[in-house]
């Protein structure tokens, strides 16, 4: 047994994603959000390598190194963002942000 | 010198620039000095082009200076076109212009807005200039819509006054009537002919249209209707006499001595097709004829000054149209000019006087005045000899070839000669019932203390009433212009027809003398008839055709706007807002501001979309 | 090996979900770490260790470092973790899991008739490499370019005013 049903490698890949996204739509700290925002990122690098594995190709890795990229910058710029929100509101609950309502 | 002409309406135009983008803020003599002096320096480089253009013996000069717009195979060029025709008007529009601006710096001292007659008076000249030089008909009416704007303005400069807008709005509306008209024509002619340069097109029109042609006729109507729009002949001639809402020296420039005979001028400068069209050059004779007794009638009743005035202008460019009509081209212009000059200095010298009275209007509450205003009282000698033709005064001579031109034609000839016969009777009646009632008998009311005035206003007086006297010496360059349609011979009249000529104008001044200055005639107890009080309500009210207008057309369009008040059109497009604005309402619902919400619904469509491909 | 890879996907499941459990949100964090190092072992497993090794350092290492700053800064005590505990009612996790567990249904759905099996096979840094300054070297600058404008945005957004 030295090969790996691709299946259980994006089901693996599936499953982080859906726990992201509860994570999204449930929590109300925003910490909380950017980090489960950081797991579905993660989730689909995962898929990549999965599927690049499969082929034996490097295109996966390189694609995950512009999700890394991205996350990084995404982190950096929500990061600030939250410092910004605490100053001006002291709470980081991100259900005081309703100010744009239609 | 003469590739220079586009000089002309620049001066004019830079002044209204400097005046406009200045709004106000020179000093009354700068303004005075840009105003005046923009109109003066046009006209010394006019007098220079004229020189060398005479000197030079060509018949026309062509300068193009850009051009203007190529659409398809429509490209109008912004280009000028001087002939003896130009020539004239382009002398007329910047001589009396600059006189007049001259005037004004002195008659306006004491407005407020003296920057904006200035910048108004200005664009007005600039657009007059172009009027007559365009080359082509689209230049030309540009020049047409810019008088026609600027006497818009001016008319309503008192704006503050709610009577002296809607004298404006009178004049724009009325006027604008002729203007479809003429633009339509303008359609008409390009579609048919394929240009508008006027020089093409009458060579063109020429060649291909036979006389009596209904594109001929149908085209020198439309012409007609522009014309008798901007120079108030029947119908269209009620909106003249409230245009005296304006300033006096508006009056003058305007609406005595440039602007109304644009008309003249178009008909003059199309003459060809007018040719073309012998029952419509007959029509502009007869229009003639019965506006300028109208007005004459009318000019009778008045008591208003400047109203007098004003109607006595309607009927002197009815003296034009009859010229026109009976092909005496270079008569209509020559008396264009002659009128120029006397109108202007009645017109100028009515100013002084309502000046001198404080904006008093009304002639029976003046009187006696020629003591108290020498000046004004000879420009109003000089200048009412000339209006009734008395012999050797300018009036006298285009006058007398106009009548004689009618004379000599055929068949209605002897009718129209009567009736502009008759019309110089009644000239002379109602010049001289002015003339007499302001500066002879009884001294009324306020006397004046002094008389206004000061070289600037008195100055362009006496240019103008040596004008008025020795006018009628010039010869105008016209013959190369007219040349192939007009007969040269002299003309042929008995003496005693040019006694009666003569003689009737003066009798209708005896008949004024004797009425209002001898009183011979108690003009009380002619009014204690009925019938004679009823024509004279009749006559004051213009033969009442303000009071068809309103009936014909103003009240029916005021009933229809009044029961399509809540505008049914409207109704529809609002329509089209309710319903967005109530879909808005419902969309706005969805937009919480809850960041947690537009995820969940992201996430949504995601599933939406992947269940969309598995089904798929 | 496989087992190593099936060891490291539940340890990164189960860490994954106490992340978003968690209502100290430091304890989330090192969680979160574990994940992230339970999926570093997969890569590694799965023949790509350049990624495995960038893994643990930018994601789990700085990455996290950076959330772990922030927290410090902002400065969160009990009271954050006593509001943090009143906002996760059990009814709020209903309609978000149902609507993540219909997604995840779709997603294995999709995956159900793949049969093909990967054999790890070693990708390392070299080839690698030679694609990213070879045919993606445009996407690197752009990463680039990414990188700093999130460098200048991040510095400008939590500028004291």
């Amino acid at each position: 047994m030295s090969s790996i049903p691709i299946e259980h490698g994006l089901v693996l890949s599936a499953i982080l994603f859906a726990i992201g996204l509860i994570g999204v739509l449930t929590r109300r700290n925003i910490v909380f959000v950017l980090m489960s925002l950081e797991i579905m990122l993660n989730a689909s690098g995962l898929a990549f390598i999965v599927a690049a594995s499969r082929w034996g190709h490097a295109e996966g890795q390189v694609m995950f190194l512009m999700i890394l990229t991205l996350a990084a910058a995404e982190v950096a710029v929500g990061l600030g963002l939250i410092i910004q929100m605490f100053r001006q509101f002291k709470t980081i609950d991100i259900n005081v942000l309703s100010e744009m309502k239609g | 010198m003469q590739e220079f002409i586009w000089l002309l309406p620049s001066f004019p135009l830079a002044g209204f620039l400097i005046l406009v983008l200045t709004s106000g803020t020179l000093s009354r003599i700068t303004v005075a000095v840009i105003g005046a002096g923009s109109i003066g320096l046009s006209f010394l480089v006019a007098s220079i082009i004229a020189v060398q253009f005479l000197g030079s013996g060509d018949d026309y000069y062509i300068k193009e200076v850009w051009a203007w717009m190529s659409v398809g195979g429509f490209s109008p060029g912004f280009s000028f076109y001087l002939d003896g025709l130009s020539l004239v008007m382009m002398l007329i529009i910047t001589g009396v212009g600059f006189l007049i601006h001259l005037y004004a710096t002195g008659y306006m001292a004491d407005d407020p807005s003296y920057s904006r007659f200035f910048s108004y008076m200005n664009l007005f000249i600039a657009a007059m200039l172009m009027l007559v030089l365009g080359d082509n008909l689209v230049l030309l009416y540009l020049g047409w819509e810019g008088v026609g704007l600027c006497s818009y303005l001016l008319i309503g400069f008192w704006y503050t006054k709610p009577e002296n807008g809607y004298a404006a709005r009178k004049a724009f509306v009325v006027t604008r009537v002729g203007d479809t008209s003429m633009a339509i024509g303008l359609f008409l002619l390009f579609a048919q002919l394929g240009t508008l340069n006027i020089q093409d097109m009458l060579h063109v029109a020429e060649v291909e249209w036979n006389i009596g042609s209904g594109l001929a006729i149908a085209t020198t109507m439309l012409l007609l209707g522009g014309a008798v729009g901007k120079s108030a002949q029947l119908p269209l001639q009620t909106w003249l006499p409230d245009a005296m809402a304006g300033p006096t020296p508006i009056s003058a420039l305007i609406h005595a001595a440039t602007m109304v005979t644009a008309g003249v001028y178009l008909i003059a400068r199309t003459h060809v097709l007018f040719q073309l069209a012998p029952s419509v050059q007959l029509l502009v004779a007869w229009i003639g004829l019965i506006t300028l007794l109208m007005a004459g009638f009318t000019a009778l009743t008045q008591s208003d000054i400047k109203r007098i005035l004003a109607f006595s202008t309607v009927s002197q460019i009815g003296y034009m149209f009859l010229g026109l009509g009976v092909g005496a081209w270079s008569a209509a212009i020559f008396h264009l000019m002659t009128h120029a000059f006397f109108k202007a200095l009645l017109f100028l010298a009515s100013g002084t006087v309502i000046l001198s009275m404080h904006h008093e209007q009304s002639i029976f509450k003046m009187g006696g005045l020629r003591k108290a205003l020498p000046v004004s009282f000879a420009s109003f000698l000089i200048g009412s000899l000339a209006l009734t033709a008395f012999p050797y005064t300018s009036g006298y001579f285009s006058k007398d070839e106009i009548l004689l031109a009618a004379l000599e034609l055929d068949g209605p000839g002897i009718f129209l000669w009567a009736g502009g016969v008759l019309g110089a009777f009644f000239t002379g009646i109602y010049t001289f019932r002015l003339f007499f009632v302001v500066f002879f008998g009884e001294t009324s009311g306020h006397p004046p203390e002094k008389e206004v005035g000061g070289w600037h206003m008195n100055g362009p007086l006496i240019v103008l009433m040596v004008l008025s006297i020795f006018g009628g010496f010039i010869s105008i360059p016209v013959d190369a212009v007219f040349g192939h349609g007009e007969s040269h011979e002299e003309h042929h009249v008995s003496a005693l027809v040019h006694g009666f000529m003569v003689a009737v104008p003066l009798l209708g001044i005896l008949v004024s003398y004797l009425c209002f200055h001898k009183k011979v005639f108690s003009i009380e107890k002619l009014m204690s008839y009925s019938i004679s009080r009823r024509l004279h309500k009749f006559w004051h009210s213009g033969w009442g055709m303000d009071w068809l207008y309103d009936r014909v057309f103003v009240f029916p369009f005021l009933w229809l706007s009044r029961i399509n008040h809540a505008d049914l059109v409207d109704r529809f497009y609002g329509l089209i807002v309710e319903v967005s604005k109530s879909a808005n309402k419902m969309v706005v619902k969805s937009q919480t501001g809850y960041l947690r919400w537009y995820a969940f619904i992201m996430a949504l469509g995601l599933v939406a979309l992947l269940l969309l491909g598995i089904i798929l | 090996m496989i087992v190593l890879f099936y060891i490291a996907a539940v340890v990164a499941v189960i860490a994954t979900i106490a992340v978003i459990l968690q209502t100290n949100i430091v304890h989330a964090l090192l969680y979160m770490v574990v994940s992230l190092l339970a999926i570093a072992v997969i890569f590694y497993v799965l023949g790509a260790p350049f990624a495995a090794v960038l893994e643990a350092i930018v994601y789990a290492g700085a990455i996290m470092v950076l959330f772990l700053f922030v927290i410090m800064m902002l400065n969160l005590g009990q009271h954050t973790r006593n509001e943090e505990k009143s906002w996760l009612t059990p009814r709020g996790w209903i309609g978000p899991s149902i609507l993540s567990g219909i997604l995840l249904a779709q997603l294995l759905s999709v995956m159900a008739d793949l049969d093909q099996d990967i054999i790890p096979k070693q990708v390392g840094v070299m080839e690698v490499s030679a694609l990213l300054f070879g045919p993606y070297v445009l996407a690197v600058e752009l990463a680039s370019i990414l990188l700093l404008a999130g460098l200048v945005a991040a510095y400008h957004l939590a500028k004291p005013k």
